[in-house]
Formats: structure tokens, C-alpha cells, sequence
């Protein structure tokens, strides 16, 4: 993907030198966008049918032309990069941290906004420093602060950092974070795009979202949609981790098939035996995944979610009675205990899954997992609580018997000894 | 207007209207945990979702408006079986004490229990092994019976805005808590027991002293008095399946006397008295121009949030005493000396419809006559529970009288448990006392009921007098950064001010008989009031017990003994260095 010029890759540098990205054609899409009336580049970003990188999908044009005339309108940056396997935005973050910041000041000027905030992960404190850095290179050349390149338009944005949590990368409960409360989620409607930060209209977007928007503004709406799949546009970047020969971030464009991913990532360490695709949340699939195409639409149809892009590789080594204990782990530490059945019921799963990889599992708690796991996705409140049936459902699906082998040998093995 | 249909029934309700309400209207009863009618949803227990038709995902009922043509299911067979699941789920964290549990049979999650058949558990029970928080004055936490609802939070960070508690930890391990690793009796709670009236589980409860009073009793050297506070006559009565608001004060004289305490004065009295000290300090300070306004001082949990986040409007606070300490400093002193019993063989018992009101009592300057002004205070569900270990069929028992000397009072010092109750009673009495002239119409409506901020002006001789009546530490807050804005700038928003802790006043204390929302706070308000009406005497000055207190004892109001006795000093706090 690197000969194509609509792409993020192209702007990423070994320098985080402003003019050497300029030297690169950075900051031409916001120049282009401060030529135009603020709804022609919402539209153009509508036409582009850039869809939210964050996991959600939603249209980016269709979320900023949702944002009503106010005094203050705030643009949120959702940098808290929390989920498993997903680096995505941490590599735009350390590579191209322009890119970044250019496509918040366009979503600032499309949307009426005079401050931003970029939220960045607790974990993340080296890119906040490059970030800082950014920021002031950018006040400097006059692309951010007051009076923008002469055109009036005014702009600035500050660096928040994250307390390390991963429900905070809810956009609702990542508002809550940035006001100082708890990170809770909160109760859509009302949207951020309505009432937000302060209760003011608030465009929350994901790193990658924005850092795809100059690119838009520079080449314009059609150069966007033409790559990618019908109803996910665009290019995308693909995080693969785990057993793969070289774990990186891949840049393909949308509906790019997971074999053909796997392959630009080296291949697989011996014997592939299942991918998690989407994050911790997203369905755990066996060697069936390899014919996969990764974008929206195709995952959804698959019964998946493509989520963040992040594509988890095991082989044949894995013990899938440890990967149960550990995606269990992780949503029990993770929860953010508001609400009872994530809180109680991520509490259960973990010491069920706990002991089962412990040796001490009891072949009832797999039924009683996936029940509980149901009850959560009926009940819970946010998105967290609601995704957990997803891994355990499939892990199960795909893998339910080597897991209840486990449980019996390990039986076996007790009364062995 | 809109129609939906709820299991089947038709039902028009206002638009706004939650499916919770619109069920409620219907007649059905969907299950709730976190959700209580006087507080904001909180959308955290799961137990109210229902179906709706074309919804892919069940709705919380609470937090979901209903929308014109919903079709509404709330107790399908899968909803009955998630909300069992979800049930055990929290069952399986809850110690299952519930025999010795103080909540035993009042308690939300064993009610939800029975109802959903929970007969055993599918899932392993845990405990948490949080330590007791008993470092308060009033309140005790026990955090392993929390099932983190977080009406508690709600109430005390929004509804009182005191701010003592709120979520600490994730997931599993998240816990209710004080702030900055301090316990509760060393933060900014006030004592207000808000968290406790609306906890649903026994996780937060009053610190008893049931056991020390029985030993009092019990004790043949010591002398039992004890006071009963204008809001527990019309409250204690639903202990025993009586009604809110049916006025209990004669079968609750006759039940302290069986219980075995020597004597009995009501606070009623001290109410009385608390306005003519406190009607001439308004009168003095309307003679010299100020300070204004006057704030009252009856009630400990506002006492302790001024101090705190209003350190600089101390000066304006009366400098009386509650009529809690009145009542106590004259058991140890007038009544003492007129019964000849040394102070240290009396304990001075009060009976109160507050948990702030213990900690009044532990206050180290409330000693003025040399012993503690009041040794044991209870509260309104202790007294039941001491009641009925005596045995005694309250509801079926005999009214009979207190003893004199401190007993008798006026319509004005009963109406002190109602919200407002102060302002009115102080006004009758000043008026009359400023003017020789009598009030023409006692009722001062404008200041009754359950309003958030009640104002009214009062002309008296020809200087218009304005006043303001709050209940609910919030209301308070938001009229006391306005008045003290106004100060700033130089000017006197109002001259008198009532500020009652909770809302409703008294009767809605955190002492109180559980259930007590609003609807039980107004019909014990309102209990106080028709009180109040059918008395002979309806203004404090006109009782002849503080006549005679004054003519023997204290010569005047604000004299150099009341001063002694019947007033106090305040204590700037800092919320952030405690």
C-alpha cells in the first residue's frame, strides 16, 4: 500500500520534523478545507463515506453534520487505545503525529469548534510527550491557536491523559473521564454530538478516523471510496499480534481478506489454529477465518464485528482453557462496576474460567458460563457487559470440546496422583 | 398525552413518561433494585428490563421513556428467568446473615428474593472481608452487604451535595466509599443518615445504643429523663402498622414509662423555648441592624455542612442551641436542682427522628452545665425495636401524660418537625412580641409543604421582613452561595432563614421509620400540622411551663443563664483537611 499517496502510511516519517511533513504534502487538506465553506467539507467527508474507526462504524460526515450551532462545540480525540491486540493508533500517534492533529483541526473548522482534546491513554505517557511536542510545532507554523493561516478561523487543542481504564474508551464514559468524574457510561440518547462535554455538542472521534480526514481534504472524496469494499471505504489499519512472524501494523484496503493479511505479516508460526478478529470482545474464530474479508459489512454478515482492526493469531499450541481464563481475567478487571450483571457476573466468569484453567473446573460451569453470558448481554448496561457471550460463545463453539477434555483429563489427573 | 400498551393494557400516559411509571400507572409492578422514586434513575441493577415489540434489546424501564404505540412485555418467561440469574448473581456476593441483620424483613434484595423463588444458588458464594466502618457518630457502613445500587452516592453527592461518599475500585471490587482513605467519622458526612433511609439493604444503618440505654434502665442509682422530638409522634406508629401521620405522642408517653424511664418531658417544650431565645435574638439584632440573615440552628446535620462549606456565614447562624441540648443542659441543671437528684445520677435520654442528632449530643461543647447535656440518643426504629422486646402491643396500648416541669407545649413547638415549622412558630412569637400585638393569621401556608425553597415577606411595623424556608442540603448550598454572593456585594437578600438537613424537615430524618420517602414525609408533615391546629395554645410564648422556667429559673430570654445554658459557639471546618 505504501505507492499509494491516499494512505497513512505514506505520511508516516522517521522525523517528527512539521516542515519535513509538510515537505510530504502535510497540512494540504486543511489548507483545501479552509478554502471551503465549513458544510462543504462536512460533505465531502460524507461523500468519502469514511466510516469510525473506533469499532462502531458510524458514518464520520453523517456524526459531524448531526452537530448543532452552538457557542462552543468541543472535538474529542478518543485516543485511549485500551483494547487487546489493537496499536493502531499508537503507531499513527508515534509516526505521523501531525496527520493526527491536522485532521482534528479540520473536524474543529467543519463543526464549528474552537477546542479539542485529544484523550490518550494512561499507558500511552512517551506519545503524550511526542504529542506535546506536535502541538507546539504546529502553534508555531500557525496551523493551530489563533487566526489559522490568516483565515480567521481560531482552533486549539489540549492533551488529556487517561487513568487506565478500558471502559473509558466508550465515548460516553471517556466524556465523564475528561470532566473529572468517574469514567461511567452514560445513556444514549442524548448523543455527545447533542449534549457532551459540559452538556455542550461534543464530536467524539477515534485516531484513525481523523488521521484518515486530511487525506480526504487533499484528494478528495472520490480518490477515498473508490479503495476499499462497498460500504467500508477507504484504506484501514489492520493491528496482528500473537503468532504471526512479523507482528505489526498493516495498512490494506477495507475488505482485505485475513489470509492475504496473515501472509503480509510473514505468515503464521506453525500451525494456525484460531484468530480472534475485533478485539477482546469480538468472536473467537478457528482456521475458517482465513477466507474472512475485514471490513463492516462482510464481519457483520459472518456473525462478527471487525471492531478495531485487531486480528489475534494463535497456533496449535494454544491451550484454549487458558485463553478462556484470560479473556475472562480481562473483562472481571476491566469492568467498570456500575452496573450489577457486568459487575457480578464478570466476577463469576472469572473464577469459573479460573479454575477450569487451574485444573479444579467442573464440566457444569461451561453451560452456566454461557447462561451467565447471556444474562449479561440481555442486561448490562454498556457495550462492555453486553459483548462478553461473544468470545466465550465462540470460543466454546469452535473449541467447547477440547475445553471440556480439559476439565476431564485434569479430573483424571487428580485422581491419578 | 401518548398510548402505549403494557402486558396487554392499554394505558395513556404524559409524554416524558417512563416505561417504570407508565407500568406503575398501569398497575404493574416491574422489579427495581436501584431505582426509588424520590432519586434520579441510576440505570445500574438490571431488574426492571422489559420487551418491547420491534426492539432487538431488552430496555431498562427506568431510564426508557415510553414512545406513542409501544408494546410493552415486562414479565415474560425469559424475563422471569435473566432477572433470577441477575438475582443470584448478586445473592451469591451478599452474606447471607439475613437473621441478624438490622434490615431483616425491610430489606429490598430479600423482598426481590422471595418473590422470584430464589431457593439456592447456582453460582459460588463469595465475601468480600471489608472491614465496619463504625468510626461516625450516627451512621455504621458495612460494605460487604453493599450491592453498590449507588442510591447512597446519589443522594449524598447530589440530593445533600455533602460529598462524604462516592465509587472507589472496578468491577468486582468496586466499593462505596469516603474519600482520601478516610472512615466516615473523620470525613465531611454530616450525619444526616439520607444514605440510610434510601439504602435498600442493610449496608448502611444507625449506630445503636439500644444496649447502653436498657443498662440505664436497669441501673437502680441512676434517674432515666427522656425527651421526645416533635417529628417521632407522627412517624413511630408505622413501627406498629399504624398509619403515617396518625399521632402517637400518648401511647409513646405511656410506652417510655413501661419501658421502665423514670421521667418523661417532651422536646416540644424545648421547641417552645428554642423561640423565644431565638425570636429575641432576631428581635436584638433587628435592633441593631444585623447581622442578617439569622440562619436557624435546630438541626445538627445543616449545622455540620455549614461549618464546613459555609465557614464564613457562622456569624450568622443562631447562636442556640437545638432544642435536643435546650432540653438536655435543663435536665442537668432546673430539673436537677428542682427535683434535687445530682446531675451525675440522671441520664438524659432523647428520642430522636435523627442520626445527626448523636453526633449533636457527642459535641464537646455540649456540656455546659458541667455533664453531658444528653447521654444517649435513639432513634425512632431503636425506640420501636426497644418496644417490642418489652413486649408491649403498642397499637393496642393506652394513652397517658408526661411529667411536668418540661413538658408542656404549644401548637408552634410541634409544627418544629415540619419543614417550615421553625419559620412559623418564630414568627408568631416575634411579631407579637415586637408588635404587643397578636398575629391575625397564624397559619403561615406560604412556608409549609414540600417546595424545595419557600419565601415569604412579613410586614411588621411597616419594615417588610423577608424570609426564606429550605429543606435538603442541596437547597441549602444553592440559597447559601446566593445569599452569600449577595453579602459580597453588600446587600441583605433576607433577614430570617430555616434550613432543615432533610427534606421534608424532621419527619423525613434519617432516623426515621423505614419506608420514608416523600410520601410518608408529607402525611407526617401534615400529621404535625392538624396537630398543631386542634391545640389551645398555638404560640410559644403562651406556654406556661417556659413561663414559669423564665420566672424561676432563667429570669429572661437571652439572659445571662440562658446564654450559659441554652446557646453554643461553631467550629470553621475545612472539607479538604480533615
Amino acid at each position: 500500500m505504501r505507492q499509494s499517496k491516499v494512505s497513512i502510511t505514506h505520511y508516516t516519517m522517521k522525523t517528527q520534523d512539521i516542515e519535513a511533513y509538510i515537505g510530504i504534502g502535510g497540512y494540504h487538506g486543511l489548507r483545501s478545507a479552509l478554502d471551503m465553506d465549513k458544510s462543504a467539507v462536512v460533505k465531502e467527508v460524507q461523500d468519502s463515506k469514511l466510516r469510525g474507526r473506533g469499532g462502531a462504524g458510524f458514518p464520520t460526515g453523517k456524526k459531524w453534520a448531526g452537530v448543532p450551532p452552538s457557542e462552543e462545540t468541543y472535538v474529542v480525540c478518543n485516543a485511549d487505545e485500551g483494547e487487546p491486540g489493537t496499536f493502531k493508533d499508537r503507531f499513527i500517534m508515534e509516526n505521523t503525529p501531525f496527520l493526527l492533529l491536522e485532521g482534528m483541526t479540520i473536524a474543529g473548522y467543519a463543526v464549528g469548534a474552537v477546542k479539542g482534546f485529544i484523550y490518550i491513554r494512561g499507558e500511552y505517557p512517551k506519545i503524550a510527550d511526542t504529542l506535546k511536542k506536535a502541538l507546539e510545532a504546529a502553534r508555531s507554523q500557525n496551523m493551530l491557536g489563533n487566526n489559522i493561516l490568516g483565515t480567521g478561523f481560531s482552533f486549539d487543542i489540549e492533551i488529556r491523559r487517561g487513568g487506565g481504564s478500558y471502559v473509558v474508551g466508550d465515548e460516553t464514559a471517556l466524556l465523564s473521564s475528561l470532566m473529572g468524574k468517574r469514567g461511567f457510561p452514560w445513556m444514549k440518547p442524548p448523543y455527545p454530538t447533542e449534549k457532551g462535554l459540559w452538556d455542550r455538542p461534543t464530536v467524539v472521534n477515534n485516531v484513525e478516523t481523523l488521521s484518515y480526514v486530511p487525506l480526504i481534504l487533499s484528494h478528495g472524496a472520490a480518490a477515498f471510496s473508490k479503495i476499499g469494499a462497498k460500504g467500508s471505504t477507504g484504506p484501514k489499519l489492520y493491528s496482528v499480534s500473537g503468532h504471526v512472524k512479523s507482528p505489526g501494523v498493516y495498512e490494506f484496503p477495507m475488505g482485505v481478506r485475513v489470509k492475504d493479511l496473515l501472509k503480509a505479516a510473514g505468515g503464521v508460526q506453525g500451525q494456525l489454529k484460531a484468530v480472534q478478529i475485533g478485539g477482546t470482545a469480538g468472536p473467537i474464530y478457528d482456521a475458517e477465518a482465513l477466507s474472512m474479508q475485514l471490513d463492516y459489512d462482510s464481519m457483520q454478515a459472518a456473525g462478527g464485528t471487525l471492531g478495531s482492526g485487531a486480528v489475534v493469531v494463535m497456533n496449535s499450541k494454544t491451550n484454549m482453557a487458558g485463553v478462556l481464563d484470560v479473556s475472562m481475567r480481562f473483562f472481571a478487571e476491566e469492568s467498570c462496576g456500575q452496573c450489577f450483571p457486568c459487575r457480578y457476573g464478570t466476577r463469576q466468569l472469572n473464577y469459573m474460567a479460573q479454575r477450569i484453567a487451574a485444573g479444579t473446573g467442573r464440566q457444569s460451569y461451561l453451560s452456566l458460563m454461557q447462561d451467565t453470558g447471556e444474562v449479561m448481554r440481555a442486561t448490562s448496561f454498556c457495550p462492555f457487559g453486553q459483548s462478553v457471550s461473544t468470545p466465550l460463545n465462540s470460543l466454546l463453539k469452535h473449541f467447547g470440546d477440547e475445553v471440556k477434555g480439559f476439565i476431564q483429563q485434569q479430573d483424571y489427573v487428580k485422581e491419578v496422583i | 398525552m401518548l398510548n402505549v400498551n403494557i402486558d396487554g393494557k392499554p394505558i395513556e400516559v404524559e409524554t416524558g413518561t417512563t416505561i417504570l411509571e407508565a407500568a406503575d400507572k398501569a398497575g404493574i409492578d416491574i422489579p427495581t433494585l436501584c431505582k426509588h422514586e424520590d432519586i434520579a434513575p441510576l440505570g445500574t441493577c438490571g431488574m426492571c428490563m422489559v420487551e418491547i415489540d420491534g426492539s432487538p434489546d431488552y430496555a431498562r424501564a427506568c431510564i426508557t421513556q415510553a414512545q406513542e404505540g409501544m408494546q410493552i412485555r415486562t414479565h415474560t418467561r425469559e424475563l422471569r428467568r435473566i432477572k433470577r440469574k441477575l438475582l443470584q448473581l448478586v445473592l451469591a456476593a451478599h452474606p447471607d446473615d439475613c437473621l441478624q441483620c438490622i434490615r431483616h424483613g425491610e430489606c429490598e434484595l430479600q423482598k426481590l428474593a422471595e418473590k422470584f423463588e430464589i431457593r439456592d444458588l447456582e453460582y459460588e458464594q463469595y465475601t468480600r472481608g471489608l472491614p465496619i466502618d463504625s468510626s461516625a457518630a450516627g451512621i455504621v457502613r458495612d460494605m460487604n452487604k453493599c450491592i453498590g445500587c449507588g442510591r447512597c452516592v446519589e443522594v449524598c453527592q447530589n440530593l445533600q451535595t455533602v460529598k462524604a461518599i462516592s465509587f472507589f475500585g472496578r468491577g468486582a471490587d468496586t466499593i462505596v466509599s469516603p474519600g482520601a482513605e478516610t472512615n466516615m467519622g473523620s470525613g465531611v458526612c454530616v450525619n444526616c443518615g439520607q444514605c440510610v433511609v434510601y439504602c435498600p439493604v442493610g449496608a448502611l444503618h444507625e449506630r445503636e445504643q439500644i444496649d447502653h440505654v436498657w443498662g440505664a434502665i436497669e441501673n437502680p442509682e441512676l434517674h432515666v429523663a427522656a425527651q421526645i422530638a416533635p417529628a417521632v409522634r407522627v412517624a413511630l406508629g408505622e413501627e406498629f402498622g399504624m398509619a403515617p401521620g396518625e399521632l402517637v405522642i400518648d401511647k409513646l408517653y405511656h410506652a417510655l414509662k413501661m419501658l421502665g424511664i423514670d421521667t418523661v418531658f417532651d422536646t416540644n417544650f424545648s421547641a417552645d423555648l428554642t423561640i423565644m431565645e431565638e425570636g429575641t435574638e432576631f428581635l436584638n439584632r433587628l435592633a441593631e441592624g444585623g447581622p442578617f440573615p439569622l440562619i436557624t440552628s435546630c438541626s445538627p446535620g445543616w449545622i455540620k455542612f455549614g461549618e464546613t462549606y459555609f465557614p464564613d456565614l457562622i456569624e450568622n447562624i443562631s447562636s442556640c442551641k437545638s432544642p435536643q441540648q435546650m432540653m438536655g443542659s435543663l435536665i442537668k441543671t432546673y430539673f436537677s436542682e428542682t427535683r434535687g437528684i445530682p446531675p451525675e445520677k440522671i441520664v438524659s435520654l432523647s428520642i430522636m427522628p435523627c442520626t445527626a442528632k448523636k453526633f449533636e449530643a457527642d459535641r464537646p461543647e455540649m456540656n455546659d452545665s458541667g455533664f453531658k447535656d444528653v447521654d444517649y440518643v435513639l432513634t425512632t426504629r431503636e425506640l420501636a425495636r426497644m418496644i417490642r422486646q418489652a413486649g408491649i402491643s403498642f397499637d393496642k396500648l393506652e394513652g397517658t401524660t408526661s411529667d411536668s416541669l418540661l413538658s408542656a407545649y404549644s401548637g408552634a413547638g410541634t409544627i418544629f418537625g415540619a419543614t417550615g415549622g421553625v419559620m412559623e412558630a418564630a414568627l408568631r412569637t416575634a411579631y407579637e412580641l415586637h408588635t404587643g400585638k397578636p398575629l391575625e393569621n397564624i397559619n403561615l401556608k406560604a412556608v409549609r409543604g414540600l417546595e424545595e425553597t419557600k419565601t415569604a415577606s412579613i410586614s411588621i411595623e411597616g419594615e417588610e421582613l423577608r424570609v426564606a424556608v429550605v429543606h435538603g442540603l442541596s437547597n441549602a448550598r444553592e440559597l447559601l452561595s446566593y445569599v452569600h454572593k449577595e453579602q459580597q456585594a453588600g446587600r441583605v437578600p433576607y433577614h430570617f432563614i430555616e434550613i432543615m438537613a432533610c427534606r421534608g424537615g424532621c419527619v423525613g430524618g434519617g432516623g426515621q421509620p423505614i419506608e420514608n420517602s416523600l410520601y410518608q414525609r408529607n402525611l407526617r408533615g401534615q400529621g404535625l400540622y392538624k396537630e398543631d391546629a386542634g391545640l389551645p395554645l398555638r404560640k410559644s410564648h403562651e406556654n406556661p411551663e417556659v413561663k414559669a422556667l423564665y420566672e424561676h429559673y432563667l429570669e429572661k430570654p437571652g439572659g445571662e443563664r440562658s446564654h450559659h445554658l441554652l446557646h453554643t459557639h461553631y467550629t470553621r471546618r475545612n472539607a479538604y483537611t480533615l
